[in-house]
């Protein structure tokens, strides 16, 4: 067989992965697309490994390795983003945006106007949202929504009332803040 | 390694292959591209069947079969759990995909122009005659268990270190020190 037809097909995988990496929203569509490169990556190795008939079979060695890291990774990630949900009812990778570098505040200032067709929620946000009792470090920032963090908390309350509008908007999610708030609520007494 | 025949003349060893390629190559397109959450993982099913056909085919049977049961049967079965627990709506959604898809489009097409290019140049005379055995269960644990042992006790602990962190960060009660 020639060698250049494997690695064709990983190359083609490993930029679709690529792809899918950088273009999809969810977190569990991205970690999906890091499998594929994982999986472009075990088909070079195999394919180098019958080439250049290793006498110590190193390349499929190799590739059962990075499979069982692939599952470790992969449960890892899902802990991460179940937990990420939990606190946040979003995995959107567009909306979690805590650790971004504040912008400038002409951009940052009119963050409280955006949601106002939502309603009258970025008044009061530390006591109806639920990611913000899930956090209680959020929920201390959010009480003083202006004096403590002054360019923090508008992209909080920005974000936050978004989420909370989309999961109310889905009849499925309608029950879900209340239900992990009552979750969380023993875990946060103990 | 010997003279490379014709790629005009491919063998079946080659056709299967490319089959099996080709199926790969479209089912990680439309698990990358699907409205459908769902849909996208059995996408991926798809995909690692097929090229768990392409690791039979160059002959790496053991690992053709270890994908068969780590990956169809615990990721995927891993990411549909995911799916399910962060409550995902079932049926088309329209924010699947981020605002710089173009600039996605454009970075995953530089990378296959480049590396397609880089391997087409670089591996074009190069030939493997195929001969069956070469990656048998036998042959596989002789090499890990005279050769591999220390990476794969370290991989058993690092196995056992990734199970207790995702315990310990998916529970609620467990808190850190205030």
């Amino acid at each position: 067989m020639h060698v250049v037809y494997p690695l064709v097909v990983s190359a083609l995988l490993f930029s679709i992965g690529v792809y899918g990496v950088l273009a999809r929203r969810n977190t569990i569509l991205v970690l999906m697309s890091v499998e594929l490169m994982l999986n472009a990556v075990n088909l070079n190795l195999v394919v180098f490994d019958v080439w250049l008939r290793d006498r110590l079979h190193s390349g499929q060695v190799l590739t059962l390795f990075v499979i069982v890291i692939a599952a470790a990774e992969v449960g890892l990630g899902l802990a991460i983003v179940l937990a990420l949900y939990r606190n946040r009812q979003t995995i959107d990778l567009d909306r979690l945006r805590s650790l971004s570098e504040p912008t400038d505040p002409g951009a940052t200032n009119p963050g409280p106007v955006d949601p106002g067709p939502d309603g009258s929620r970025p008044t009061a946000p530390g006591s109806a949202d639920p990611a913000g009792a899930a956090l209680p470090g959020e929920a201390g920032a959010h009480s003083p929504p202006r004096t403590r963090h002054p360019e923090q908390a508008p992209a909080e309350i920005r974000n936050l009332p978004r989420g909370h509008a989309r999961a109310a908007t889905r009849t499925r999610r309608s029950r879900s803040p209340a239900g992990s708030e009552t979750d969380a609520r023993p875990g946060d007494a103990s | 390694m010997t003279e490379a025949p014709s790629y005009l003349s491919p063998t079946g060893q080659e056709i299967v292959f490319l089959l099996l390629g080709a199926v790969a190559v479209g089912s990680a397109l439309l698990t990358v591209t699907t409205r459908q959450l769902v849909h996208a993982a059995l996408w991926l099913v798809v995909c690692f069947g097929a090229l768990a056909g392409c690791y039979l085919v160059l002959t790496a049977e053991f690992v053709a079969w270890v994908q068969v049961l780590i990956y169809v049967g615990a990721i995927v079965v891993l990411l549909l759990f995911g799916i399910m627990l962060t409550r995902a709506p079932i049926g088309r959604s329209a924010d699947l995909d981020s605002s710089n898809r173009p600039a996605a489009v454009i970075v995953a097409i530089a990378t296959a122009a480049v590396l397609v290019t880089v391997v087409v140049d670089g591996f074009r005379m190069a030939y493997v005659p195929l001969e069956p055995g070469g990656g048998s269960a036998g042959e596989l644990g002789a090499a890990i268990f005279r050769n591999w042992v220390l990476p794969f006790e370290v991989l058993s602990v690092l196995l056992l270190a990734a199970l207790i962190g995702a315990i310990v960060l998916s529970r609620t009660d467990i808190r850190g020190r205030e």
